[in-house]
């Protein structure tokens, strides 16, 4: 594997105006102000944390897994990248990293997945898919000026921590996490976007180690 | 006699260069994608005709098959677990699931300015304006865009992740056969691949052609290329049973 990019954060957790853990099989649905900096780190390590960012303002307008690739011509994300969505926008820098590498192809596990990838016996188990459809209809009239949001607005997410590489010969594999505890990665909103998370409890799959694990969630006010 | 695809053919419609279209394959209708010319590119969307909420997932496309491209053997996954479509014939090997379409932007970026009040209607489409047209008249809209497959074309991957685009991929005469496993609703749009380089603004004319195949049976290679495939082919007969 090439060299990865560690980009270290100089923003303390003592200043965040948010804090909080979020175990693993939750979802979660944050806005942030441009400006902000938002941090997942990754308490135990190896946990994949499934993500998707929308405009505040305008939830069609959201994050682009093959906007995001096309723009920077990679796919995977690490300090430097811009998220960008599917109107072109510019929605959150990656600022820091400490994990070096974050996919954008493996998406979210769902009950329908799970029987297509490990048995038809596996629908009946927890999944990301339903945390985020919870999530969002838990999350109406809840969020000041976020429209209500539904399936059609689950689009490819980015799975933070996880390792998804791909070959010249085109062969896709899940690999052994980059991840380990304490690695975050640290965004910076470029407009107001409402953040999305799934905490992963996918069992049957190494990208967290069969292990899946809380996560912190830190905001930073504007520098 | 010439090899050269002869687009008068019977059966066979040309989908002009920057056009788009939109049709619904019933259980078991081929469509074949014809490349006429070099440098074709095509990128598809694709949603259950019955029920437009399912749509194709990519990242559970090439997960359940451990592939960033696809082609013969290969089928197409809805978010829901059920194959769409599944790609039955293919002469020409690798279509491409991970970059995307053309916007605006991109096509005023890398050919220029074009307008129809300036170049009537040879002006540059790109693969978002259309796509929104098409879905329109299905009441879809810029929610349900998402990542779509680009037949005919080549991107493939080095292990930093970047991103080779392969020029003269697709020899003209080369096809993809498109077969439906479920009543699938399909947007095309004939638009360049984000990632082309060719100057001037020249899509390729591609052919379409539909061909009453039936679905794939047990012995058929998309449903044996994987044990996820072949549940879910399970999947899809369970769906087909039930809503027939």
């Amino acid at each position: 594997m090439p060299t990865l990019n560690y980009v270290e954060s100089p923003r303390m957790p003592e200043n965040a105006v948010h804090d909080e853990v979020l175990e693993a099989g939750l979802g979660w649905i944050h806005p942030l102000k441009r400006g902000q900096y938002f941090r997942i780190l990754d308490l135990e390590g190896n946990q994949a944390v499934d993500t998707l960012f929308y405009s505040t303002a305008d939830p069609a307008d959201r994050y682009s897994a093959v906007d995001t690739i096309r723009r920077q011509g990679n796919i995977f994300l690490t300090a430097g990248t811009t998220l960008i969505s599917q109107d072109g926008h510019e929605l959150l820098r990656i600022v820091a990293d400490t994990c070096g590498r974050h996919d954008t192809l493996g998406g979210a596990c769902s009950a329908e997945s799970n029987t297509v990838r490990y048995a038809l016996g596996k629908k009946h188990m927890h999944s990301c898919r339903d945390s985020f459809l919870l999530t969002l209809a838990e999350s109406h009239g809840r969020d000041e000026g976020l429209a209500p949001l539904g399936k059609r607005d689950l689009t490819a997410n980015i799975n933070f921590f996880m390792n998804v590489p791909v070959d010249a010969e085109g062969r896709l594999s899940f690999a052994d996490g980059v991840s380990s505890p304490g690695k975050y990665v640290e965004l910076l909103a470029l407009m107001d976007v409402t953040v999305l998370i799934s905490n992963c409890p996918q069992l049957n799959n190494p990208c967290n180690a069969y292990n899946p694990t809380p996560i912190r969630l830190s905001v930073w006010d504007p520098d | 006699m010439s090899n050269s695809p002869n687009p008068n053919q019977p059966g066979m419609e040309t989908l002009p260069g920057g056009a788009m279209s939109s049709l619904v394959l019933p259980r078991g209708m081929t469509l074949r994608l014809v490349a006429l010319a070099p440098g074709a590119n095509v990128s598809a969307l694709f949603f259950n005709a019955d029920h437009l909420l399912e749509r194709f997932n990519m990242p559970d496309t090439l997960k359940a098959q451990h592939t960033a491209f696809l082609t013969r053997g290969h089928v197409l996954y809805s978010d829901m677990g059920r194959i769409l479509v599944s790609i039955a014939d293919d002469s020409c090997g690798w279509h491409d699931p991970i970059c995307g379409f053309t916007d605006a932007k991109s096509t005023e970026d890398r050919y220029g300015k074009s307008s129809f009040q300036k170049d009537g209607n040879a002006f540059f489409r790109n693969g978002r304006d259309n796509f929104l047209i098409e879905m329109g008249k299905y009441g879809l809209g810029r929610p349900d865009l998402g990542p779509c497959v680009n037949f005919f074309s080549k991107a493939w991957v080095d292990d930093s992740g970047d991103i080779h685009y392969a020029g003269n991929h697709a020899p003209v005469g080369c096809s993809v056969d498109i077969r439906a496993e479920m009543k699938t609703l399909v947007f095309l749009s004939n638009t360049p691949h984000p990632f082309n380089p060719d100057l001037p603004y020249a899509p390729a004319p591609v052919g379409l052609q539909w061909l009453n195949t039936g679905p794939a049976d047990l012995t058929d290679i998309c449903g044996l290329s994987c044990p996820e495939n072949a549940r879910g082919y399970s999947n899809t007969e369970t769906y087909n049973l039930r809503t027939r």
